[in-house]
């Protein structure tokens, strides 16, 4: 986000007010120009070919008139023809597509295409083919320029018609027997206004420009009349004798070609609402910044190494706050939480990939030996962490093959020969069972299916045979029966080796049937950490975790409804919903939704203390497991 | 095991399919195209044999120029002449000149191909460059003043038609500086004020859009994945953005490429450039008929072979293109 606007609506459309008021001026020149300016224009004088000077400030042409007065009172011309172009192409348009689309299936499809050969056709050579037959003219020229620009118009409708008419009242007006035409007419065409509008603007500025390159071939308007394009063919000719002769129709043109196109661009961007608004975007290289003289002593002999890990916003906010943990080798951790728990900020934090604009700051970050502060050397980063992320398809380069994809990092940063890098990743493939490996390396992402490129990137991954492999909601874009042998996969690759894996998972149930231990993540403070055994068995001690538990199906059976709460057989769902960052309480980010919630936990933070099965942060965590302990649950 | 996807043929058997359809589809330009010019004729009002020739000519001097042009004849039969003498190579003479026309479109031909060459070359080099320079430094909202400008710039050289910035080039190089021709193409320097003044245009509105486009492709989660890989640069921006970007780019562009036919036959007027675009004007202004009729023919079918060969690059940069899916998508 940036300073807000003062006035939204007009300052972040700069280019609509210049456009439209610079229009707006040279339609009061084209109504005040021949009337003001007509007779200086058609003034002959003594003083031909003038330099610009105070009596003319464009100085004068072969016969003694005034430039700047020809210049303005050749606006309305320009302007009338133009106008009458643009009307041209837009109702030639509007009907060949409207005709096109009344018409059956066959002549469609033929007139589609011939649209699309016409609309790829250069403009001009178009009109030149009309100028050819009708002779040159300004009856010709914008004949010509208006048939030429229809195509545009005739696509658009066409395009526009076949997806409207998909649309429910039209379908439903259709029922009721309306006559196709008058369906079109009264239904259809009211809704296609808008882009059509868009496109009369763009297309207003490049037909004032094909007209008046016409005019300036000597095509257009013919002597005595004249128009900016003939005064500037004019110009050109007197280029060597007086230069301004040109600049003035030259400017008249590109400027209000650039006002019509500006307010083309600023109507199109308000239509298309795609190009509001700027994400913010994923870079490696975010700042880092160490509070704390971390030396490593306190932080294990774990693989990553992870102390007091805070990741703000440009504002200061908090969404990462004070995050501690350890992952030991081959360990596979699950961090668990609701979206905005900060569990994919703090994975990207340790992976140095997170957005611009947000700042980390840790005690200690450390993967193996390395430093994971400040700049990391790229290549150890690299060959020592491995990413995984959620969406294999938008993951992978569409327009690279899987091989050169797959191998990149060995080939990059291990020095591997492409042979050899080829046959790391393919005996990665076959330990992650693709059946044809050498056959997916040689295809493009687009051809494979989702279950497929998921185990291409794990393995891909896995073969430079990283310390930690980070693996970001590796199965919440697959389908059901593929995410259970994905993750079945992963889990066999971290305790096939030394490879530890950090699994990001919003479903504890995913989380508990994979991994090791789980970290409990709740608004960006790790809440819990236990192993997943305790999991299983129902043992969490935080309430968070609990409700967590009883609010998922596969893991609530191994967990009793707590106290009056919730029959069996129904899910619990946790009341209320996280606070946002900015916003979280001084205490317990949980305590305002806790039913056990002390007096004490609103108003300061509780620190992990042991549990027997790991650490809680809470000042009443549920030890006694047989409080709440299931009843004989069936 | 989820198995390859079935729908997988072999690349070659792809191209193959995806060239076919392309010739079809020049073959269908090549059908309307000879159409279209035939009907230049057929479609002048009044008499064309009057509009060649002198106002004043007498009844018997039409009568005579209505036979030459094979006027007199049933239409199916002047269409066949017509077909038959682009087959074997006969476009007419020109009635001004006397000249063949085959002949005119072979002396001219190599000067606006250079034209349109060199053009093409010189906006895609223009384009994508600072188009992607400007997206990456620029991403995320940085440098907000360089990318005003550079949005201002781009706009306003985009919306200067190639007729006025030959003009306005004339004046700085070749009348103010001096120091290059101003008309003709009597040596290699010739070349270059027409090239600029064809390219800027297109480069500009072409800069636009890959600027865009980059910023895009910068979001995309793949750019991410390259990212986790530690990439460098080069690797990053070249390998990874470059060939999407491109075909986006491409994709959008293509027509600007081919419009670029339309700026070389203005633009050959202004530097007086011994080329097709200059000599069919003049023939428009004199009413030669079969001089613009053959010059036509031959600047339309260079704007599709562009046409073509931007969607051959579009085939060898996404394999995604070459099945016709996405045309189906945008054109139904």
């Amino acid at each position: 986000m940036t300073s807000p606007p003062r006035n939204p609506t007009l300052l972040r459309r700069p280019g609509l007010v210049v456009g439209t008021a610079g229009l707006l001026a040279v339609l009061v020149l084209a109504v005040l120009g021949p009337w003001v300016w007509g007779d200086q224009a058609a003034q002959l004088s003594d003083s031909t070919r003038a330099a610009p000077g105070a009596d003319h400030w464009l100085g004068t042409d072969a016969l003694g008139r005034d430039v700047l007065a020809r210049t303005l009172t050749a606006t309305r011309l320009t302007l009338q023809t133009t106008a009458l172009a643009t009307a041209l192409a837009a109702s030639v348009g509007l009907l060949l597509g409207g005709t096109i689309w009344l018409s059956g299936p066959r002549v469609r499809t033929a007139g589609l295409r011939i649209i699309d050969v016409l609309v790829a056709y250069p403009a001009l050579i178009l009109s030149l083919l009309v100028a050819a037959v009708v002779g040159p003219g300004p009856t010709a020229s914008v004949l010509a320029v208006g048939v030429a620009g229809s195509p545009a118009f005739a696509r658009l409708t066409a395009n526009l018609a076949g997806s409207v008419a998909a649309r429910d009242y039209v379908t439903s007006a259709r029922m009721l027997g309306v006559p196709k035409h008058r369906l079109f007419l009264r239904h259809m065409l009211p809704n296609m206004a808008e882009p059509l509008l868009v496109l009369v603007s763009v297309a207003f500025g490049t037909i004032l420009v094909t007209l008046s390159g016409l005019s300036f071939l000597g095509l257009g308007a013919q002597p005595p009349h004249f128009d900016w394009g003939s005064l500037l063919s004019e110009g050109l000719r007197e280029l060597h004798t007086n230069p301004s002769q040109a600049l003035g129709p030259a400017l008249a043109i590109v400027l209000t070609g650039t006002c019509a196109g500006l307010v083309g661009d600023a109507v199109a961007a308000g239509a298309d609402a795609r190009s509001s608004g700027v994400r913010v975007l994923a870079r490696s290289t975010d700042e880092t910044s160490a509070p704390a003289a971390g030396t490593g002593a306190d932080s294990g002999a774990g693989v990553l190494g992870v102390r007091s890990l805070t990741v703000s916003d440009a504002f200061g906010t908090r969404l990462v706050d004070g995050v501690s943990f350890d992952v030991g080798p081959g360990e596979i951790v699950g961090v668990v939480g609701e979206s905005g728990s900060g569990k994919t900020l703090t994975a990207m934090a340790v992976a140095r990939l997170l957005p611009t604009g947000l700042r980390t700051s840790a005690e200690v970050m450390r993967l193996g030996d390395l430093d994971l502060h400040g700049r990391p050397e790229a290549r150890r980063l690299a060959l020592d962490l491995g990413v995984v992320f959620q969406d294999p398809l938008s993951s992978l380069n569409p327009a690279l093959r899987m091989g050169t994809q797959l191998t990149e990092v060995l080939r990059t940063h291990a020095r591997a020969t492409p042979q050899e890098a080829h046959e790391r990743v393919r005996r990665s493939l076959v330990r992650m069972r693709v059946a044809d490996p050498d056959e997916l390396m040689r295809s493009y992402p687009h051809q494979l299916s989702g279950g497929m490129r998921q185990r291409a990137m794990i393995a891909a991954a896995l073969a430079a045979a990283p310390k930690l492999i980070i693996a970001d909601e590796p199965t919440t874009a697959l389908d059901m029966t593929v995410q259970a042998d994905v993750l079945r996969l992963l889990r066999e690759a971290g305790r096939g080796g030394e490879t530890a894996v950090l699994l990001i998972s919003h479903d504890i149930a995913v989380v508990s049937s994979v991994c090791d231990r789980a970290l409990v993540m709740y608004s960006g403070r790790v809440v819990e950490s236990l192993d997943t055994s305790a999991l299983r068995g129902g043992e969490a001690a935080h309430p968070y975790t609990r409700a967590l538990l009883s609010a998922t199906p596969a893991a609530a059976l191994a967990l009793a409804p707590t106290g009056g709460g919730a029959p069996p057989d129904r899910l619990a769902t946790i009341p209320g919903r996280p606070p946002r960052p900015g916003l979280r309480p001084a205490g317990c980010a949980f305590a305002p939704r806790c039913s056990h919630a002390l007096d004490l936990c609103h108003d300061s933070v509780p620190a992990p203390v042991g549990t027997g099965t790991g650490t809680a942060a809470c000042f009443a965590p549920v030890t006694a497991p047989h409080d709440n302990a299931p009843e004989d649950a069936r | 095991m989820s198995p390859l996807s079935t729908a997988r043929a072999r690349p070659g058997r792809i191209w193959a399919r995806f060239l076919l359809r392309r010739l079809l589809g020049l073959g269908a330009v090549l059908v309307v195209l000879v159409t279209a010019t035939f009907l230049i004729l057929q479609l002048v009002p009044g008499d064309p044999a009057r509009a060649a020739i002198s106002v004043d000519a007498s009844p018997e001097e039409v009568a005579a120029m209505r036979h030459s042009l094979g006027l007199d004849r049933p239409l199916a039969e002047q269409f066949a002449s017509y077909v038959g003498g682009l087959l074997t190579g006969d476009l007419g003479t020109s009635f001004q000149t006397g000249e063949a026309v085959s002949r005119i479109i072979a002396t001219r031909l190599p000067f606006t191909a250079q034209l349109a060459v060199f053009s093409v070359l010189v906006a895609l080099l223009i384009a994508v460059p600072a188009g992607v320079v400007v997206a990456v430094a620029c991403r995320g909202g940085r440098r907000r003043p360089l990318d005003t400008a550079f949005t201002t710039t781009a706009s306003v050289v985009g919306c200067t038609p190639e007729y006025i910035a030959g003009t306005l080039l004339v004046l700085l190089f070749a009348v103010t500086l001096g120091w290059l021709p101003a008309a003709g193409a009597a040596t290699p320097a010739s070349l270059l004020l027409p090239v600029a003044a064809i390219a800027l245009s297109p480069a500009a509105a072409l800069a636009r859009i890959v600027r865009r486009e980059t910023a895009v492709v910068l979001e995309e989660d793949y750019l991410r994945t390259a990212r986790a890989k530690r990439l460098g640069g080069w690797a990053l921006y070249a390998r990874h953005t470059l060939p999407n970007l491109l075909t986006s780019t491409l994709t959008m562009g293509g027509l600007l490429l081919a419009g670029l036919m339309g700026g070389t036959v203005i633009v050959e007027s202004v530097f007086a450039w011994p080329g097709l675009g200059s000599r069919v004007v003049q023939a428009i202004l004199v009413r030669d008929f079969p001089v613009i009729q053959g010059i036509v023919l031959v600047i339309g079918l260079m704007a599709a072979v562009i046409n073509l060969l931007v969607d051959v690059c579009l085939g060898v940069l996404d394999p995604r293109t070459l099945t016709g899916k996405t045309e189906e998508a945008s054109s139904s």
